[in-house]
């Protein structure tokens, strides 16, 4: 049967904040632009983003994108990219203008303007007082805004391809991306969508750990396509835990609970992280205070009777303020760990929340690969959001900066896919579709083998305890070859499901292997860096080490070749920020 | 515990029938962990989910005859044996999965975005936090389509009357002081079916997970349009 095809402008793949900003700059041109998701797009993980969006608009305390600047720079442990960093920052104030424009419900001050709330690792005036710099909507600031942009797509006629499964890339013999092979998950059937230009913005890979704040969609199956075409995975050992998940289930709880004066307790009812940062104290950075309690409940000062967690208070802020400002986690309280935080401490405990390595991309989310001495742009193809590593997280991303970076990097590279639009496409390349119909129908076969759940219980719990929080070397060798060795078993997996109609057994098997994919490069960039850095925390190395390591990691699936390239220190307009030693 | 579930695949089943599963339960447990243990027991079993806490709005579904959201119903919650079905009145794609296309015709007809005339600040459209507070309770809807599926009048008339939901979100964006479009919207939702197919017999308000009250919205549309008439 010939393979139906589709020709657009323009491919999105992926409908979160990242994949929605994109596409919604194609409003009121002649482009023609689609939109594939695996899931209707207001399903996307962005809607589960609680806490708000940073942007120096000052509307609570002095302001200014420069301090955001320095506050992202010191966060990310001095590995983010300066020049992409200033852009985001001086860029933030208007995409916040822009989405409250869009509609967006933000929460408001008396004086009408955005409300804005302190999170961790903000100060004003290069590092002193603490800032207040998250644009606010309750606690669902994430399904605020991806309603909205919904919203903006619907009234700019997107053309949605809603519930279609991205397989593979489809490119040429000189590597230029010719769009894509996708999958209408309602009926089974193949369909080949060629685009001029194709961007990726399918989000994190956080299904790869076993406990996570992640949706059971975010398979990072952009950064597998991005690897099965050649493209390396850049800075995938910083993995960021969030500190605060409802103990032994991982569902978020914001860090907008500190914000708003929220604190963690120890056994003893010690307000520990006194001892860890005492500056910041609780709104230290993520990975300061992940590391704070799991040493917390390592040395025995856990709560609960198996002292494997701690607790979060808030119920002295009131009902009337954890009503306005925090319904959601709330809710989420009493439903999840049966505590109503009105009245009780939540107990919390580090989840796997957020990948700030990705696709390598310059600032404008086109998608950027080695080159002899220098770099090459892979023609016709973009990343932006979680997928992408434009390296604005560096090391440790800051909260209130994930919802930034999709708006902003979004917006970018839908602006540039338009402005620099072929005329023409590029004849397509019948080997390449080939390879990705075989990916597919890889998964037709019958007969005996290893189920797609056994596997994968055995991966998430290998990734779980080898390339979680704790990174010696001999934990991580070893997981690095355990997982080489699963990638091994994908091979024996067989489906007992061959019905075409809305079969998610092979969607999960095809998810899978993209868990798989990322989960070898982040295990393997892991193992390679000896030192301490952000997120990525080793005893056996427990020092930043600027002098060698001050680099970025880039994997390649071919061989698992570990490649280095150097991190761009020099911003757009103002003085770098040299490397300090970082504390809070 | 006992699980009946509605299977169905239309390549091998002329219709939809109950299948009986024994589900080990644990304290804690939601119905989407259970509904994931019937796919481990069967990966030919199929049904939409996603985030897990109760925000993403893919899992609803028809427990124990009412319209739920999967992940955040309480297994302990749920009279034994718990029945699952798919949503009442859409056409069923496969087991528990429907189809939803009319549900999302029905939202995108009613304008669903914030219309403005005025040229646009070069800061944000100021908003009194009064005004604001007018939206609590509108925006948080996140789409599950409880309400809608369990609404007869939507059941009798997909095609012609919005539906909670989508009423829902046209009262939000009327309720929105930013908003520039009220004649528009209320001109548009003239006619006997579109608003006026609700009996308030208020099913939506007893079903909706994240409990929100689209049949107060539907009323105050309809005292809205009054108070434009007089």
């Amino acid at each position: 049967m010939a393979l139906n095809k589709r020709r657009f402008d323009a491919l999105i793949i992926g409908a979160g904040g990242a994949g929605l900003n994109a596409a919604v700059q194609f409003a009121n041109t002649n482009a023609r632009v689609a939109v594939v998701s695996k899931v209707f797009p207001t399903r996307s993980h962005t809607v589960a983003a609680q806490g708000g969006v940073n942007a120096a608009l000052a509307n609570v305390m002095p302001d200014n994108w420069h301090w955001h600047m320095f506050d992202t720079v010191k966060g990310s442990d001095y590995l983010g990219d300066q020049d992409s960093i200033e852009y985001m920052c001086r860029e933030a104030i208007p995409t916040v203008y822009e989405l409250e424009h869009n509609g967006v419900p933000f929460s408001r001050l008396d004086n009408g303007k955005i409300y804005q709330r302190a999170f961790g690792g903000q100060s004003q005036n290069f590092g002193g007082a603490q800032a207040a710099r998250t644009c606010a909507a309750a606690d669902r600031t994430g399904h605020a805004i991806l309603h909205s942009l919904y919203q903006q797509n619907v009234r700019a006629r997107t053309h949605f391809f809603d519930e279609y499964f991205a397989i593979d890339l489809i490119r040429d013999n000189e590597g230029a991306i010719l769009g894509a092979l996708v999958l209408e998950i309602e009926t089974g059937e193949p369909l080949l969508i060629e685009a001029k230009a194709t961007v990726l913005a399918t989000g994190g890979c956080g299904q790869v750990f076993r406990t996570t704040s992640n949706a059971h969609i975010n398979t990072g199956d952009g950064m597998a396509m991005a690897l099965r075409a050649g493209v390396p995975l850049m800075d995938m050992e910083f993995y960021q835990f969030h500190p605060t998940g409802i103990a032994g289930k991982g569902m978020l709880i914001t860090e907008g609970v500190r914000g708003e004066g929220g604190y963690l307790i120890n056994k003893d009812g010690e307000r520990f992280m006194e001892r860890y940062a005492p500056n910041a104290k609780d709104l230290a950075s993520r990975d300061v205070v992940s590391r704070a309690i799991v040493t917390e409940v390592k040395e025995g000062r856990g709560c609960g009777p198996n002292g494997d967690h701690v607790l979060l208070k808030l119920d002295h802020l009131g009902e009337e303020i954890i009503q306005k400002r925090l319904p959601g986690i709330r809710e989420s309280g009493k439903i999840f760990a049966g505590v109503d935080a009105a009245v009780e401490p939540l107990p919390v405990f580090p989840t796997a929340h957020y990948i700030m390595g990705g696709i390598p991309t310059d600032r404008y989310g086109r998608v950027i690969v080695p080159h002899g001495s220098g770099e090459e742009v892979v023609p016709g193809l973009y990343a932006a959001g979680e997928a992408a590593c434009v390296s604005v997280h560096g090391a440790n991303r800051l909260g209130g900066n994930s919802l930034l970076d999709i708006l902003v990097f979004g917006r970018a590279a839908g602006l540039h896919v338009l402005d620099n639009m072929e005329e023409h496409h590029r004849p397509m390349n019948e080997d390449s579709v080939d390879q990705a119909m075989q990916s597919l129908q890889r998964w037709d076969r019958k007969g005996d083998g290893l189920s797609v759940r056994e596997l994968r219980d055995e991966f998430r719990k290998t990734m779980e305890d080898h390339a979680g929080v704790f990174r010696t070397e001999e934990i991580m060798s070893e997981g690095v070859e355990k997982i080489k060795a699963l990638r091994k078993k994908m091979d024996d997996v067989v489906l007992t499901d061959h019905s075409k109609v809305f079969n998610t057994a092979r969607i999960e098997a095809l998810e899978l292997q993209n868990l798989m994919d990322c989960g070898i490069a982040l295990a393997a960039s892991a193992l390679a860096r000896k030192e301490s850095r952000g997120a990525h925390s080793r005893p056996d190395y427990p020092d930043r080490n600027d002098a060698e390591w001050m680099k970025h990691s880039l994997y390649y699936l071919e061989g698992d070749r570990i490649d280095f390239k150097p991190v761009q220190t020099k911003p757009l307009t103002v003085d770098s920020f040299p490397p300090k030693e970082r504390v809070y | 515990m006992k699980f009946r579930i509605s299977r169905y695949n239309p390549d091998v089943d002329s219709e939809p029938y109950m299948q009986e599963f024994d589900i080990e339960v644990s304290r804690g447990m939601m119905l989407r962990d259970a509904l994931l243990e019937v796919k481990r027991q069967d990966e030919t079993f199929n049904f939409r989910h996603s985030c897990g806490e109760g925000v993403c709005g893919s899992d609803g579904v028809n427990v124990n005859g009412t319209n739920k959201l999967a992940c955040i119903t309480a297994i302990a919650d749920l009279k034994e044996p718990v029945e699952v079905r798919p949503f009442p009145g859409r056409p069923i794609i496969r087991d528990l999965v429907v189809d939803m296309s009319q549900f999302y015709q029905q939202y995108k007809a009613v304008d669903p975005w914030l219309v403005r005339e005025d040229p646009m600040p070069e800061q944000e459209i100021l908003q009194s936090p009064e005004d604001r507070d007018k939206l609590d309770g509108l925006y948080e809807c996140i789409m599950c389509g409880c309400c809608s599926t369990s609404c007869p009048s939507f059941w009798w008339n997909p095609e012609k009357f919005h539906g909670p939901q989508a009423l829902l979100s046209a009262w939000r964006f009327l309720a929105d002081s930013r908003d520039q479009a009220t004649d528009e919207r209320l001109d548009k939702l003239e006619g006997p079916y579109k608003l006026f197919r609700c009996h308030t017999i208020m099913n939506c308000v007893e079903v909706c997970p994240k409990g929100l009250n689209p049949t107060q919205a539907i009323g105050n549309i309809k005292n809205l349009m009054l108070k434009k008439a007089i």
